[in-house]
């Protein structure tokens, strides 16, 4: 049996055909997991029951004519996502004994659906991280080089999708979770514009910041979840009530008179010249479909990662008080009082990384350092927006490289944060605008997967999803997968 | 007279009547079970998210609108961040730099008659903390979160206030306003309003603020006067020593009368107050505004103006009618059923206010209804019973022996005018007593003044009370002096 190799969209074709049941398909998957995943670390817990109950159910809809869009495909959930009855961990001692009490809307609605839910996925801890490498589970392993981390945080979605252990999956993005660890694994991942998928029931780490999104083997199947997980909240206040768009609708339009703009600042001397080369490659096969090429200028870019790991740690030290040891998640053996309730229960439930940027935002916001940082981060935030606004006139995508770097070694930089955090240079921008930004396969080096990172103005999803969609046509690096668990 | 000037502003927390929370769809309800009013929001659960009662936000537009407040177009909630048990979050969401309510005015009535304006610094929308609770967990504490995210306006005055007495008129008058405009339902003793107050003390002519500290969280108009009197007394001791205040939180045993101090200002927290990014600025238009003016209700200070032109009260009569709805609507319905507003604001503010005083009861839960007393004010009016028959009928009315006229009835309390029969009871009272009729025959005018009044008591005793008054006088005379 090969199902697994298919996509979502290949696979939703089989059941619509009734060439396939969902319980077929679940048990594939869960097979596949079972197999491989003691290696690989993407799950945090497999709701295998549950996944052949809901399974069979699918099967029983679609016999009485349920055409739900996802009806009968098994997908994995972020472990950020709470989930009524199964623990939600957020990758963190903290939550280790969470069951969570209801379900986040992006899991209600892909359960509307008709979707099946695998498991849920190891991330780092808070989403705080690129490597994966800070969960309380373990580090997960990149299918493509099992000495190699699969980006971060949404790394356990991304190397369960790259192995073919599900075939799609959620994550979260806040300052590039779901696209780098995307181009570090070879999956397609999109980040959709901020308010445009609910963070009801997403554990927050930078509320301001977070947006929920698809991680998948190709564009079509990214439209076809993104499908799924939208739509105004009435739970989310910062959720937008207007029109849902039809992902699906133009994926195949074809690209000429679309202007491609390539920021010289996603160009610096210092980028990897194959990554360098790739990217521009990817541009000129956009070239050869019709669409215009043109440079467009992004300055404040450079001062984003500064801005982030001021205004996301700010953010975060704030949301994460509410995990105190009062009410649920991990509480410190006999506290002697109150403070050391509170000190020892925070002290042992998170972990260094977390901890790290808790006392980072702490200090961020204190009386006297608040206008120096926070207020300055905004105004930064606000000249990014700005400069993005003047590229989107010159042009209707940004094309850029996703990561300055391809999968790097476990442990290679566990103790060098700032070296890590400058990694995220060109993910980052883009959700202090708020903007939608996907990132696809473009090419290898030595046989790890490169990632390509498309930017649409805001609410241009169906946009960047027709270009990755009319390149994904053109090229195969998409359908390349990685040799482990290849045979079985 | 002291050479001591007491300079007092206050924070109210005035807890607004909205059905549910401010940031969830809970019941703000009190008394029930700990924890059955707390939702997955109230809760702090990972993953929840506010979202803001539109209802909340009016009510603190109508206070605003009360108190000829600027309404700001836009206001922006923050958090306030500290690590308490009964705060789930960990913040606190607050309103801080954008407040929705900007400066306005409070004008007050004194007990000398004299006026007095305090300016409202702002108010800004809150939320309430939950309650912990020390009794009845072996030495552990309980937390109740019920209370959790009902919603609040803070109200911040100038130091405008030079007294306690000055502090509690203001007081009274925010509670009568709130309640009048339906916004709180004014129970002090549940905490649905909490004064704080800043005193500090300063040298007559003096222009520069002394230290000032604050007292926090006094929950009714005597413990207030009580710690603002004790804390002034306090300074000035200290200042006369040759001390000086520290700048302090202070808390208020009602029971002891003691104060202590909480915190001084050194202990004080970091809120790390920021925007907070889960909820969208609040935006009004003229619109809304003017809808929220329109549904206004009359204000207490309206009201008290519309007593004295319409009823002719004074203004002391007219201020203690008015100061809130319930005492309002009652009197204006006595006033207007027994078309005597002057007997019905006597018989208010006297024998009905002593009687629900040592009742320890409430205008809303008098015994004696509106129409109950028109009547009884009626009866006394038409002269069917006298003013002392009266207080017998209001006491039975009181205790639920039915209407004025069923008990006048039931007890044949009713003034006797017939003359007739008047008249043979003076007969009667003169055969009698014919020493004391000779006598008074024979004295001059100023001892027959004196003189006349045995045989009205004489009367009154014979007729138990019920002869007319008026007609018994003129005929005793007739028969005494032919």
């Amino acid at each position: 049996m090969t199902l697994h190799k298919h996509t979502l969209t290949e696979l939703k074709a089989l059941l619509d055909a009734g060439k396939v049941s969902a319980r077929e398909l679940t048990d594939t998957f869960l097979a596949r997991i079972e197999a491989l995943d003691g290696e690989l670390n993407s799950f945090v817990t497999v709701t295998a029951e549950q996944a052949r109950r809901e399974a069979d159910a699918a099967d029983a809809a679609r016999s009485k004519g349920d055409t739900g869009l996802l009806n009968g495909l098994p997908i994995a959930h972020k472990d950020i996502f709470c989930t009524d009855g199964v623990r939600t961990s957020c990758g963190s001692r903290m939550l280790d004994n969470f069951i969570s009490p209801y379900d986040a809307t992006v899991v209600e609605k892909m359960r509307a659906a008709g979707a099946i839910m695998l498991g849920k996925t190891n991330m780092d801890e808070f989403a705080m991280g690129s490597s994966n490498e800070t969960s309380f589970y373990g580090p997960v392993k990149n299918p493509w080089d099992l000495s190699r981390v699969p980006g971060g945080s949404s790394g356990g979605s991304a190397a369960a999708v790259a192995a073919r252990l599900a075939p799609a999956a959620t994550g979260t993005d806040t300052g590039g979770s779901i696209r780098q660890p995307a181009a570090l694994t070879g999956i397609t991942g999109l980040k959709p514009t901020y308010g445009t998928v609910s963070r009801w029931g997403m554990i927050a780490f930078a509320s301001s910041l977070d947006q929920a999104g698809p991680m998948a083997q190709s564009a079509a199947d990214c439209a076809l979840m993104l499908q799924t997980m939208v739509g105004h909240d009435s739970k989310d206040s910062t959720s937008l009530d207007r029109t849902t768009d039809n992902y699906l609708a133009d994926l195949d339009k074809p690209l000429a008179g679309l202007t491609v703009g390539l920021p010289e600042e996603f160009f610096p001397a210092s980028l990897d010249d194959r990554i360098a080369e790739l990217t521009r490659e990817t541009a000129r096969e956009l070239e050869r479909q019709g669409a215009k090429v043109v440079s467009v200028s992004l300055p404040s870019v450079k001062l984003s990662v500064p801005a982030y790991y001021v205004i996301a740690p700010a953010e975060a030290s704030s949301n994460l008080s509410r995990f105190d040891g009062v009410r649920y998640g991990y509480r410190c053996q006999d506290p002697v009082d109150l403070m050391d309730l509170y000190k020892r229960s925070r002290s042992e439930g998170f972990g260094d990384e977390v901890q790290r940027r808790i006392l980072v935002g702490t200090y961020a916001l204190s009386h006297g350092y608040y206008d120096a940082y926070y207020l300055r981060a905004q105004k930064v935030r606000r000249l990014i927006s700005d400069d993005f606004a003047r590229a989107f006139e010159k042009a209707d995508v940004i094309l850029g490289p996703t990561s300055p770097e391809v999968a790097f070694q476990l442990g290679a930089k566990k103790d060098d944060p700032v070296t890590m955090y400058m990694a995220d240079v060109f993910t980052i921008a883009v959700n202090l605008a708020g903007l939608p930004a996907l990132s696809m396969p473009g090419g290898m080096i030595d046989g790890l997967p490169v990632g390509v990172q498309l930017i649409g103005n805001y609410f241009r999803e169906g946009q960047i999803l027709n270009v990755a969609h009319r390149y994904q046509q053109a090229t195969d690096w998409h359908r390349q997968a990685p040799a482990f668990g290849g045979e079985k | 007279m002291s050479a001591w000037e007491t300079v007092i502003g206050l924070e109210i927390h005035v807890q607004l009547a909205t059905k549910t929370k401010i940031f969830s769809s809970a019941s703000t309800a009190v008394g029930a079970e700990p924890n059955s009013h707390a939702s997955l929001v109230d809760l702090a659960m990972p993953g929840t998210l506010p979202v803001l009662n539109r209802e909340a936000v009016n009510m603190a537009v109508k206070f605003g609108l009360a108190v000829g407040a600027e309404i700001n177009r836009r206001s922006a909630f923050e958090r306030k961040n500290y690590f308490y048990p009964d705060l789930p979050k960990g913040y606190q969401t607050t309103q801080l730099a954008e407040p929705i309510v900007g400066t306005g005015n409070i004008e007050l009535i004194l007990d000398d008659g004299s006026r007095k304006t305090v300016r409202i610094h702002h108010a800004h929308l809150e939320e309430d903390a939950g309650k912990s609770l020390h009794e009845d967990f072996h030495g552990m504490t309980g937390i109740d979160l019920n209370r959790a995210g009902t919603p609040l306006i803070e109200v911040v005055t100038e130091p405008d206030m030079r007294s306690a007495e000055e502090a509690v008129a203001f007081a009274r008058t925010l509670h009568s306003l709130v309640t009048a405009i339906g916004i709180c339902d004014g129970e002090m003793s549940q905490g649905s309003l909490r004064f704080d107050v800043n005193v500090s003390v300063r040298r007559k002519g003096e222009e520069k603020l002394g230290t000032r500290t604050e007292t926090k969280n006094l929950n009714s108009f005597r413990f207030m006067e009580m710690a603002i009197k004790k804390e002034v007394e306090r300074q000035i001791d200290i200042l006369e020593d040759g001390g000086s205040i520290t700048q302090e939180t202070r808390l208020f045993n009602g029971d002891t009368g003691v104060s202590r101090s909480m915190r001084s200002k050194e202990d004080a927290n970091d809120y790390r107050y920021f925007p907070c990014p889960d909820l969208l600025p609040v935006m009004l238009s003229e619109e809304q505004i003017i809808e929220l003016k329109n549904s206004l209700p009359e204000l207490p200070a309206q009201r008290l103006g519309r007593f004295v032109e319409q009823y002719g009260l004074s203004d002391y009569d007219a201020r203690i009618l008015s100061s809130d709805l319930a005492t309002s609507d009652y009197f204006e319905a006595v006033a207007e059923r027994s078309d005597d507003a002057k007997l019905a604001a006597n018989w208010i503010m006297g024998e009905l206010t002593a009687r629900l005083n040592a009742e320890e009861r409430s205008i809303k839960e008098c015994p004696m209804s509106a129409s109950h007393l028109a009547e009884l004010i009626a009866r006394l009016k038409d002269n069917t019973i006298s003013s002392k028959i009266a207080k017998q009928v209001f006491e039975a009315c009181w205790n639920g022996e039915g209407s004025p006229d069923q008990v006048i009835e039931a007890r044949g309390l009713k003034q006797v005018s017939d003359s007739g029969e008047l008249q043979k009871m003076v007969d009667k009272i003169i055969a009698e007593n014919t020493t004391q009729a000779e006598a008074y025959r024979a004295a001059d005018e100023a001892k027959r003044k004196k003189m006349f009044g045995f045989f009205v008591g004489q009367a009154m005793k014979a007729s138990q009370g019920k002869a007319n008054p008026q007609q018994i006088n003129e005929l005793l005379m007739k028969a005494l002096e032919g």
